[in-house]
């Protein structure tokens, strides 16, 4: 077991939800819109859509050292090994049984011709595609599709065993609403899974990798760019901006002119003058980064970091507001004049009571961080160019636009992974904000 | 007035010094100047010589921070710090790392910029606006419901998709405009049809639903429950005191991008091949070009300020309780 920097930040972050949640259970005062958000169809759908991400995520989070062949892998690894080992010499679209390109092959006759050779791995079973490749596909889809609703019945039919009767107490739509998709993605999943036994479901890229694994290893780069800036970047938003709030005079002037410096450089700028440091600094001290992982694993962490620095300032901007408001409200003011210190008077009145702006803000900044990192892997100043992410594949197939017929597979992926995901975000994000915005709440 | 506008541009200045300190450290403090001579140079097989010469024609052989050698105010001043930052406050950029005039590349590529940037601005705000109207008019009904959701779709796209499928179907398939490129005068404007549109679409998602809970907030408010008691049709309602009242928070958002349109967009520069200051910085940051950056990251700021001035004094002008002092 080999743990990665980032991968140690996420179990941290798992942890820290967790236990979130637990607390926020506790108090009366988020129990209600947590109950909100479990009543509200597209939140629980959503919900279960990035929960499956974030599963994917996890697996591709647990590193191990394989015994085989000593290379670091994950669980996600483990799993997929079938399609990291049958990759093909160049493109070939989605349940191809033929290469992109056209290469000498020896026919049967014996003689040399100029076609396009069939593919080493997908859809090899095959006598004669051109006849036999569909009703194949649709065979295996429908036997993957019912494995795959079997498994998901049996998952439901444990779930019920442990719980049935307090969840049939609360099964509402949103539930039912949740179960069903949740049910959809675990079918459509296996058969996915299923079919790429025989074929590459999503095609291959220039070096004749697996696309699908290729989109399954993105999810992790996404997620940890996603909720890794916002760990880097509460400290300094919740910190400064409630600081700067309560004590006012040269705290705030101090803290004020910070963000005023960090905001006016354009982030982009920022970002891209920290990320060329890091690979001049990774350049001149080569030896302390021993693997590629190793390496590309600093960068994403580093990238989080930068992204988190440029980020802070508009939550903090938030809490600054709210506690200048806060401040001045009679709780705040009987603390005061019965002697709380200000630390306690910090920590125990205010944090509280901003909580749900943070809450809202790093839902809501989920999905941009998703989306910005696509845009800055095109510019070469985000993750490493090893790493999977949907940025690396979109910029390393944009080119290939260009070619007739045109390769669209890698760059359809992606975005429709991307898609997904940052749709999910966004409806669970409007979702929590109408939850726990109490202007909005008010209106129901 | 006049004195509030002297001492906001005297607090710029801490500000420009700090930004100027921070990319400062970013540039010098972290890969020394040697190493930069060798990035330029090539890593392999540069003597000393090439380097020290690199160094002397950039103005980078003279200590960062402190020259002890020197006597006086002159320990200050013979550091690369003061020599690079005083030029940047006068607004001489110097040669890059590469040996170009920045100054003059700047003041050449900053017009085609513009010239996308700023119709992107004005047709966004005003698609953005127009929909978010309709949006507030028709609220309540399954038209707004269709149209939120379509909204929510826009914005869950990356801007990439758009720009990549624009040129694949416009500009390849359907052959309508050019896919990149970019052409002096009049006849810029077929290049610059596509990269407006979609960055005006990219846009529309978010735009449209920040604006409409700007105006929903305003729609709630009882000078509206006035104008309507007073017989106004809701579009009178909407567009003669809405949206007059609705100008401060959607001004906030607008002036202070104004400067920056300069700037230009990273992204659609180097797709669409606009040979504008967004596609000079992505340029540089590829080959690595400290010296243009670090000019980059000035002006940025530069016009960031200017642009928080800018919104201050566009308050007084559109809302007369304002006043600055």
């Amino acid at each position: 077991m080999i743990v990665l920097w980032t991968d140690g930040l996420i179990f941290i972050l798992v942890l820290a939800i967790a236990v979130s949640i637990t607390l926020m259970l506790r108090k009366p005062h988020f129990k209600r819109p947590l109950a909100k958000i479990t009543q509200s169809k597209t939140g629980m759908v959503s919900l279960v859509v990035l929960l499956c991400f974030a599963g994917i995520g996890l697996l591709d989070s647990v590193h191990y050292k394989d015994s085989k062949t000593q290379d670091i892998i994950s669980l996600l690894d483990h799993f997929a090994r079938p399609l990291t080992e049958r990759s093909e010499k160049t493109y070939s679209a989605p349940f191809s049984a033929y290469l992109y390109s056209k290469e000498m092959i020896i026919g049967e006759d014996g003689l040399e011709k100029w076609d396009y050779p069939r593919l080493k791995y997908g859809g090899a079973h095959l006598n004669n595609p051109e006849q036999e490749k569909w009703p194949d596909i649709l065979s295996k889809a429908a036997t993957g599709f019912g494995k795959g609703v079997v498994l998901a019945l049996l998952l439901y039919l444990i779930f019920w065993m442990i719980c049935g009767r307090k969840l049939a107490e609360s099964f509402r739509p949103a539930t039912k609403a949740a179960l069903l998709t949740l049910f959809l993605v675990i079918s459509l999943f296996y058969m996915l899974a299923y079919l790429s036994h025989w074929y590459h479901v999503l095609g291959t890229d220039k070096v004749g990798e697996d696309v699908f694994y290729q989109t399954l290893k993105s999810i992790r780069t996404g997620l940890v760019i996603g909720t890794l800036t916002t760990l880097m970047m509460l400290p300094l938003a919740i910190g400064f901006g409630i600081m700067a709030g309560f004590f006012r005079g040269w705290v705030d002037d101090v803290i004020q002119f910070v963000y005023t410096t960090l905001n006016s450089i354009p982030g982009v700028l920022l970002i891209a003058a920290s990320i060329l440091m890091v690979q001049v600094y990774m350049a001149n001290h080569a030896e302390q980064f021993t693997s590629v992982l190793v390496r590309a694993d600093m960068r994403l962490l580093f990238l989080c970091l930068i992204l988190g620095v440029t980020s802070w300032t508009g939550l903090c901007r938030m809490l600054r507001a709210e506690t200048l408001k806060l401040r001045e409200m009679e709780f705040v003011q009987a603390a005061e004049s019965l002697g709380v210190t200000r630390p306690t008077i910090l920590i125990r009145h205010i944090l509280p009571n901003v909580m749900h702006i943070v809450l809202i803000s790093v839902v809501l900044d989920f999905s941009s961080l998703v989306l910005a990192e696509a845009v800055l892997s095109y510019i070469n100043i985000g993750v490493d160019p090893t790493t999977y992410s949907w940025g690396n594949m979109i910029n390393g197939a944009r080119l290939e636009m260009a070619r007739d017929p045109v390769v669209w597979w890698s760059l359809s992926a992606a975005f429709l992974f991307m898609f997904t995901l940052v749709l999910a975000a966004n409806l669970f994000a409007d979702t929590v904000r109408n939850a726990f915005d109490p202007r909005r709440a008010e209106h129901g | 007035m006049i004195q509030y506008i002297i001492r906001r541009v005297a607090y710029a200045i801490p500000l420009l010094l700090a930004v100027n300190i921070l990319t400062f450290v970013l540039f010098f403090v972290v890969n020394s100047p040697d190493d930069m001579a060798r990035m330029q140079l090539g890593q392999k097989h540069v003597t000393e010589q090439a380097i020290n010469n690199w160094k002397h024609q950039h103005g980078y052989d003279l200590p960062l921070l402190w020259n002890a050698e020197q006597s006086g105010l002159e320990k200050l001043r013979q550091t690369i710090f003061y020599q690079k930052s005083i030029g940047l406050f006068l607004f001489d950029f110097g040669i890059s790392d590469s040996g170009r005039n920045i100054g003059h590349d700047i003041s050449e590529r900053m017009w085609p910029s513009l010239a996308l940037a700023l119709p992107s601005l004005i047709v966004g705000l005003l698609v953005n606006i127009t929909v978010a109207l309709m949006m507030v008019l028709f609220r309540n009904s399954y038209l707004e419901l269709g149209t939120i959701v379509l909204c929510v779709i826009l914005m869950s796209i990356s801007s990439l998709f758009y720009i990549i499928g624009g040129q694949f179907f416009i500009g390849k398939i359907l052959k309508l405009v050019p896919i990149s490129g970019y052409d002096s005068g009049f006849s810029a404007i077929k290049f610059l049809i596509l990269p407006i549109i979609i960055s005006v679409i990219s846009g529309l998602g978010a735009g449209a639903r920040w604006y409409r809970t700007l105006f929903l907030e305003e729609v709630e408010k009882d000078y509206v429950r006035t104008a309507r008691a007073k017989g106004l049709s809701e579009v009178q309602v909407l567009f003669r005191h809405v949206l007059k009242n609705a100008m401060i928070p959607i001004l906030t958002g607008v002036v202070v991008v104004l400067p920056l349109l300069f700037m230009g967009s990273l992204i659609m520069e180097s797709f669409f091949s606009i040979p504008g200051l967004g596609s000079y910085t992505i340029d540089a940051i590829n080959r690595q070009d400290f010296a243009i950056v670090r000019s980059m990251v000035f002006l940025g700021s530069v016009l960031y300020i200017l642009g928080l001035l800018m919104t201050d004094i566009s308050y007084t002008w559109v809302d007369p309780r304002v006043r600055l002092s």
